[in-house]
């Protein structure tokens, strides 16, 4: 499937990530491309196949829900751009 | 005596054991030949006074009868594994200023073991790539070259930089993370050993996470033996991981007996891919032929759902890849960019901290993973997964390991493939397979090209069995006797 450039702003936009105008022409072909190549896929019978979704054979662990960690919010904050008395700060959200 | 740096792991170990060098001595080497290899670019955060305090202490151990397993031996670690104090950037603008608190599970075993560390090593950006032309420090450059030729060869990716620093003799050994072939296609490249063990061998805790399903650690070292060493010091299991195995570590040192008498090899036959250059369907017939002296049988096996794995593997990583890099916000760790609001902040930081290949993954991973594509994409992808995994599973009823080629190259030229992100997808054509899969995997060098560039050979093993693909790769190194090394042309004038 080709990708046009509505899709790609549209996708990017879903991402968080801002793409120049100038380099979406380019991204929706490369992306097309890489799209048309993974449609490969579409040759294979996977009828009552169930989806892989664990790599290790047993299932996944259980533990106690209790903290097993914390207390320590000068490590937490030690590389955020900007903190402000214990708390991260963002741009002012509400008005 | 040889120079220390071109001791093996296992004869540094010795070495300093009989005390015919010290610990210091040792580090001071390696720390001398780091610098003077910084031409390649394979280091982004050199640590020499972290290294020579830490072989100090290792002296102390020594000389004090309480030596750990891997005592005053220096390695470089592969910049995706979190460093306590020591900044980790996995090779991106967007972690540039990040210092962790707190050390990797992998890296923390490394050091409980008493091995030094050198610095942290350069790799394609958040380890997507098989170049190493990916990072935001810069490419690194092979420490091989052809013969006669001055131009810039690509160490292979991701963990490019741990490869050049081995092949370079700058570091004994180095860490490096495999998720499509990251470890084995570099290995191959630089003319060392790497291998992925099974997933869930080595913790993932504390290694910046690219695609969790597939992410999976590993050593790179000159010699077979050399690996099963850092491997026995990295495996183990981590409740900090939830998918981290809880099974006991054998010793994969005594693994390697040498013995493979009536050891079964399989050759997949679709790996006999079209185009494929003569010189890599040699070495794979000399590595059967190797094996066969040395007692092992040799059967062909199918894989047929191989040509699909590539097409899996590019739906897989970029969409666990797009749902792992949502992290990075600009709030919490790393980069900020200002924008006008909270979104503006988010898009502004994310579109200027990613480079290139990165964004075009999370691009495409949001994409398969969106509303109305998720079932025609996603899972499409991890039934046909399912599917290449049961091929392995077949195959493994007739045949304890699989012999391939590691990659469908020797190491091509710098910028060669860097225009067409599908012609560098495909040289982890042969390591992708088993990553979907799970499976433990060898790259191990078996010759040079006509042109004098490594060629390495793999071995894929069943889940676990570390032990048998090590044992092969030990035979399979001794008939290859590689001994050739690269020009130290960094070094000149």
């Amino acid at each position: 499937m080709a990708l046009d450039k509505a899709t790609v702003t549209k996708i990017a936009r879903l991402a968080r990530l801002r793409v120049a105008e100038t380099e979406k022409d380019g991204l929706a072909g490369e992306l097309s491309n890489i799209l048309s190549f993974i449609e490969q896929l579409d040759e294979v019978d996977t009828k009552g196949v169930e989806p892989m979704t664990s790599v290790v054979a047993v299932p996944l662990r259980r533990r106690t829900d209790e903290v097993t960690d914390g207390g320590k919010p000068e490590d937490i904050l030690a590389n955020a751009p900007e903190a402000t008395a214990g708390f991260f700060t963002i741009p002012k959200v509400i008005e | 005596m040889a120079a220390l740096t071109d001791l093996s792991l296992a004869d540094a170990r010795d070495g300093l054991k009989a005390r015919k060098f010290s610990a210091t001595e040792l580090t001071r080497a390696h720390v001398e030949a780091m610098a003077a290899a910084r031409p390649l670019n394979a280091f982004i955060t050199e640590t020499p006074e972290r290294a020579l305090a830490m072989a100090a202490e290792s002296d102390k151990r020594i000389a004090a009868g309480t030596a750990r397993p891997l005592e005053g031996l220096p390695i470089a670690i592969k910049d995706l594994f979190c460093t306590k104090g020591v900044r980790t950037t996995a090779a991106s603008h967007i972690l540039e200023p990040f210092v962790p608190t707190y050390e990797s599970a992998v890296t923390q075993k490394l050091f409980d073991d008493g091995a030094v560390m050198l610095g942290k090593v350069n790799l394609d950006e958040f380890a997507m790539g098989s170049s190493n032309e990916t990072s935001y420090f810069g490419p690194v450059e092979n420490p091989w070259r052809r013969i006669g030729e001055n131009r810039s060869r690509v160490p292979g990716g991701s963990s490019g930089g741990s490869a050049a620093a081995v092949s370079g003799r700058f570091a004994l050994a180095a860490t490096g993370t495999d998720t499509g072939g990251s470890i084995r296609q570099p290995a191959a490249f630089c003319g060392i050993v790497g291998i992925k063990p099974t997933y869930g061998r080595c913790s993932r805790w504390g290694i910046v996470a690219f695609a969790s399903s597939l992410d999976q650690a590993g050593p790179m070292t000159r010699t077979v033996k050399d690996a099963a060493i850092m491997l026995r010091s990295m495996s183990g299991f981590d409740p900090k991981d939830s998918t981290s195995v809880d099974m006991a570590v054998p010793d994969y040192e005594k693994a390697l007996t040498g013995n493979i008498k009536g050891l079964k090899v399989g050759i997949p036959e679709e790996y006999r891919v079209d185009g494929m250059p003569k010189e890599i369907e040699a070495i794979w017939s000399k590595g059967a032929e190797w094996l066969k002296a040395a007692g092992a049988t040799i059967k062909p096996v199918k894989l047929p759902l191989t040509k699909y794995a590539l097409p899996t593997y590019y739906i897989v990583a970029p969409a666990e890849c797009s749902s792992n890099l949502a992290r990075y916000d600009g709030v919490r760790f790393g980069l900020r960019e200002k924008g006008d609001d909270l979104t503006g902040m988010y898009e502004g930081t994310r579109g200027a901290g990613f480079g290139r290949e990165v964004r075009r993954r999370i691009l495409i991973g949001t994409y398969v993973l969106s509303a109305g594509y998720y079932d025609a994409y996603y899972l499409k992808a991890q039934r046909v997964r399912a599917l290449i995994a049961r091929d392995f599973a077949n195959a493994f009823k007739d045949v304890d390991v699989l012999l391939a080629p590691t990659a469908p190259s020797a190491a091509f030229a710098r910028g060669e493939k860097t225009a067409d992100p599908i012609a560098m997808y495909l040289n982890d054509v042969f390591t992708v397979p088993a990553s979907l899969a799970g499976l433990p995997g060898i790259s191990v060098p078996a010759g040079l090209s006509g042109e004098g560039l490594p060629l390495g050979l793999q071995l894929i093993g069943r889940a676990y069995d570390e032990e048998t693909v090590l044992r092969t790769a030990g035979v399979l190194e001794q008939a290859a006797q590689f001994n050739a090394r690269p020009a130290t042309w960094w070094k000149q004038n």
